[in-house]
């Protein structure tokens, strides 16, 4: 008897919201960068922020992860309020990200680079590390082991001693991607995760991106611009324009959102 | 030594475990650290998964199928299924779902061992195809977590289901390891088929071993060796290599992290036994001749000559031939400051022996390795001979030659000179192909191995070429192909090359440019291009090639009967062949009826005396350039 074959489910179930943003309004002197933004994020989606530029896309992300304070609204994780977000209070929440323009320390070997990630799980203090004292010499073990697991997984076995300055764009990318999951993170940002790629290593990062996903059930918020890749890799997509909102829902809804179609191919006026 | 009557592989595992139970029989790299498998561990876990195979039905004379790379959990499989005396079918981890289908379905295999979810994916898909399959046990369970289908386990709770049996299944299973049978089958290879549709070839355990022990003996492998497996597991040689020789010898085989960190795997692990196919050393020299273009002015001359040097007296030292005491000098500095570092930067400072097998290899290339310090050999030998036909013994080589005959392996020529062996590492047969096995192979044993050669004045067997390839252009000056492509192909820029010639008038060529060395040479240059197609079809680059052909032309004129082959004309492709597309078989060898097919138009063109060719499926039009050829040198050197 043979079983039909199926198509493979989800490991991890969308579940609740664990991120909620609240009416965020963000304002740079007189420019209004957010006005008036709410959406949520639910646990182990993907979910992706669209717009044309300068919609306020990255803005969005950095308020997420408290670069940016908001004048106006509320931001709650995993159902806690949370009033002045720090980029450091974000990390120890389990929010890691990564960035527009790499920012991989560049002399670094990529093994290195990757165990920075883990400094935020490390309890052994200064002085133990300086002097090798077990505790700290357990957890180096531990980070070790935490990060080859993440170099298996993003397939950057052969060049785990390379420094990073030397590595090609799109492995850079993943060298960042790789930094940001060794901290074990709830919620992963991307900002534009594929800009500047050819397609192969497109292809490349969704793949992992997804893997990500699947495997770690990790919470993915992304921005992109490539159209194709967010409706291929998101559950659900946000679009921005001008600092708003205009569209919210499945790939297939944004797809045919009037509005979405306006601003990004332009009306007559 | 007694211990040599034992001829069946679960035998051999049992001897090991209790003869070097400590010492290490598979190393693997897994995140960045070497794991060890001691020949106990192996045999133990062996056990556990044969308890677990058996218990899922798996019975005597039961086709098992091995799908993935090389990977230590490959190879206990391997011991658990030949165990239980089930034969075992070594699959290629790169082959495309419908290429798995006739071997699957041929064999009726029942239970497959899987590397990890691509596999699966594969096998799920042409599952429906073939019923016979029952169980899928796949080793890396990522992405596999939502996968429902209830042939599929993991290795992990296979094993553990495997443990759990052990105590009550024990006596039956040393009993079953002790009814093998040297006769019985061991292996289904699928041979890569350059001609036609893969066969199935069944060998036997006592085969495989008998050519095992005689090469092991030729060139006293020990049980301190180490070799590292790296090649497709569906390819006999790398069974041979990873599986076979180690349990003759109980050696240690490595298994690197992945095809990417290979060379450095290498020079950690510092192979002493190495096997390679011609395209692995073809790359490992274009490597070579890329980073030195790299290098600067200085460092570059200081090759030259210490290359000049080797070429002249390093495989004679190597062979323990005469050699001036200045040239000796010379070469000892060349070899701190140059041939040492090299080897260990190829991962080969610690290998006694290497072994070029699967295809002929360029004389001239065996050479550049020999030179250097490295014992590499040609060996002659196919899926149904056992691998081991003919090999060069130490201090013996002769570059144009696949050395003497193995101990056991008798040679015969037809009229034709057809290579007639016969060997105890025959073959058995070819699976339920009774008809094919009789064309193949006679009632007293010879086997018709379709290779053309003869045997020379010391003793040494020269292959010619496939006799299928073998013939004559119009004005009957003999012809085989594989020569001046070889000849061809150890110019760093040629990856590949495609000779026609046999009933025409002269030599072309399709070439197939080295992506790697040629876009760095272009890079160099300023040359722009957008891809391979545009870098294939570039004036300069066809400038590149011309150049390197007017050169092996050269080369081909000083031999009087080769002259005439000269190549006149030839073509770069804009697509590299591929195994993918069928033009190349898994091991990397020229499928040249199919090449020949897709690319008619273009050989016609050639012919025609066009200087282009519409392209098949309105791809862009390919240049045809003429190649400078020399006036053959008959009166300069005596033939």
């Amino acid at each position: 008897m043979i079983a039909p074959v199926q198509t493979p489910r989800r490991a991890f179930a969308i579940g609740a919201p664990i991120l909620q943003l609240d009416s965020i309004s963000l304002r740079f002197g007189g420019v209004q960068a957010l006005t008036n933004v709410s959406f949520n994020v639910l646990e182990h989606e993907v979910r992706a922020i669209i717009g044309p530029n300068g919609a306020g896309k990255s803005s969005m992300l950095n308020v997420i992860n408290g670069v940016y304070v908001p004048q106006e609204g509320a931001i709650s994780f995993g159902g806690e309020q949370l009033k002045g977000m720090t980029p450091t209070r974000a990390a120890h929440l389990g929010i890691a990200r990564t960035f527009q323009n790499i920012a991989l320390f560049r002399g670094m070997s990529v093994l290195d680079n990757i165990m920075a990630g883990r400094t935020l799980r490390s309890r052994a203090s200064f002085l133990e590390v300086a002097l090798q004292l077990p505790r700290a010499r357990r957890e180096e073990t531990e980070n070790r082991e935490a990060a080859e697991e993440i170099i298996e997984f993003l397939e950057i076995e052969h060049i785990r001693k390379t420094p990073v300055a030397r590595l090609p764009y799109g492995l850079q990318k993943r060298v960042e991607l790789g930094r940001a999951l060794a901290a074990e993170p709830k919620v992963l940002l991307l900002d534009e995760p594929m800009a500047g790629m050819n397609i192969e290593e497109k292809q490349d990062m969704c793949r992992f991106i997804l893997d990500v996903n699947d495997h770690y059930g990790t919470t993915v918020v992304l921005i992109e611009h490539d159209m194709g890749v967010v409706m291929d890799l998101s559950d659900r997509v946000v679009v921005l324009d001008y600092g708003k909102k205009i569209g919210d829902g499945t790939p297939d809804e944004v797809r045919s959102n009037q509005r979405v179609i306006d601003a990004y191919l332009g009306v007559a006026h | 030594m007694a211990c040599d009557t034992v001829d069946t592989f679960p035998q051999l595992l049992l001897r090991h475990a209790k003869e070097r139970g400590g010492r290490p029989a598979i190393r693997e790299k897994r995140r960045g650290i070497w794991h060890t498998l001691t020949w106990r561990d192996l045999a133990d876990e062996a056990e556990a998964l044969a308890c677990a195979l058996s218990a899922r039905g798996v019975q005597r004379g039961a086709r098992v199928a091995v799908l993935g790379d090389n990977r230590p959990r490959l190879y206990t499989a391997i011991c658990a299924a030949h165990w239980l005396g089930a034969i075992v079918v070594p699959l290629y981890q790169d082959a495309a779902a419908a290429e798995l289908t006739l071997p699957l379905q041929s064999a009726e295999v029942t239970h497959v061992f899987a590397e990890n979810q691509e596999q699966v994916d594969k096998l799920l898909e042409i599952l429906p195809l073939c019923p016979s399959v029952r169980c899928i046990v796949y080793d890396k369970d990522r992405g596999m977590r939502h996968y429902q289908q209830p042939q599929l386990v993991s290795y992990a709770a296979f094993l553990a289901q495997g443990h759990a049996l052990k105590g009550s299944r024990s006596d039956v299973l040393r009993a079953e390891a002790g009814r093998a049978a040297g006769q019985d089958a061991a292996f289904l290879f699928f041979t890569s088929g350059t001609t036609g549709e893969a066969k199935g070839v069944v060998a036997t355990h006592a085969a495989l071993i008998d050519r095992a022990r005689v090469a092991a003996e030729i060139d006293g492998l020990t049980d301190v060796d180490v070799t590292i497996a790296y090649l497709p597991p569906g390819w006999i040689g790398q069974n041979v290599c990873g599986y076979v020789q180690p349990m003759v010898v109980g050696h240690c085989v490595c298994c690197p992290e992945s095809s990417e960190t290979l060379i450095a795997d290498m020079r950690e692990i510092g192979p002493t036994c190495f096997l390679a196919t011609p395209r692995v050393l073809e790359a490992l020299l274009t490597q070579v001749s890329m980073r030195l273009d790299d290098a600067g002015d200085f460092n570059r001359a200081l090759y030259r000559r210490s290359i000049a040097v080797a070429q002249r007296v390093g495989a004679r030292i190597l062979a323990r031939g005469a050699v001036s005491m200045l040239d000796r000098l010379a070469y000892l500095a060349y070899d701190l400051l140059i041939y040492g570092p090299l080897r260990d930067v190829l991962g080969l400072s610690k290998v006694r022996v290497a072994y070029a097998a699967g295809d002929a290899l360029a004389p001239d290339l065996l050479m550049f390795f020999r030179s250097l310090g490295i014992n590499l050999k040609q060996l002659y030998g196919s899926t149904e001979t056992g691998f081991f036909v003919a090999m060069p013994r130490d201090g013996r080589v002769k570059p144009d030659t696949v050395g003497q005959a193995a101990e056991g392996v008798e040679l015969k020529f037809t009229a034709e000179r057809e290579i007639l062996v016969r060997s105890p590492g025959l073959f058995a047969a070819y699976h339920r192909d009774a008809e094919r096995t009789a064309e193949a192979k006679s009632a007293d044993g010879w086997f018709n191995t379709g290779d053309i050669g003869y045997v020379d004045e010391d003793g040494h067997l020269r292959i010619v070429d496939r006799a299928v390839h073998v013939g004559a252009l119009s004005d009957g000056t003999p012809y085989a192909p594989k020569v001046l492509e070889n000849k061809l192909k150890f110019v760093p820029y040629i990856k590949e090359a495609v000779a026609f010639g046999h009933g025409r008038d002269m030599v072309c060529m399709l070439i197939d440019i080295d992506a790697a060395a040629v876009s760095r040479w272009a890079d160099k240059r300023g040359i722009t291009y957008t891809g391979h197609a545009d870098l294939a079809s570039r004036d300069e680059v066809y400038e590149l090639i011309a150049g390197c052909i007017a050169t092996v032309n050269r080369e081909l004129a000083l031999d009087p009967v080769l002259a005439r082959c000269q190549l006149r004309r030839f073509s770069i492709l804009h697509k590299e062949l591929s195994a993918d597309d069928g033009l190349l078989t898994r091991t990397g060898k020229l499928r040249r009826g199919a090449i020949a097919e897709r690319y008619g138009e273009l050989v016609d063109a050639m012919y025609a005396g066009h200087s282009d060719s519409a392209g098949v499926d309105g791809s862009p039009r390919r240049k045809i350039r003429d190649a400078q050829t020399v006036a053959p040198a008959g009166s300069r050197r005596a033939a």
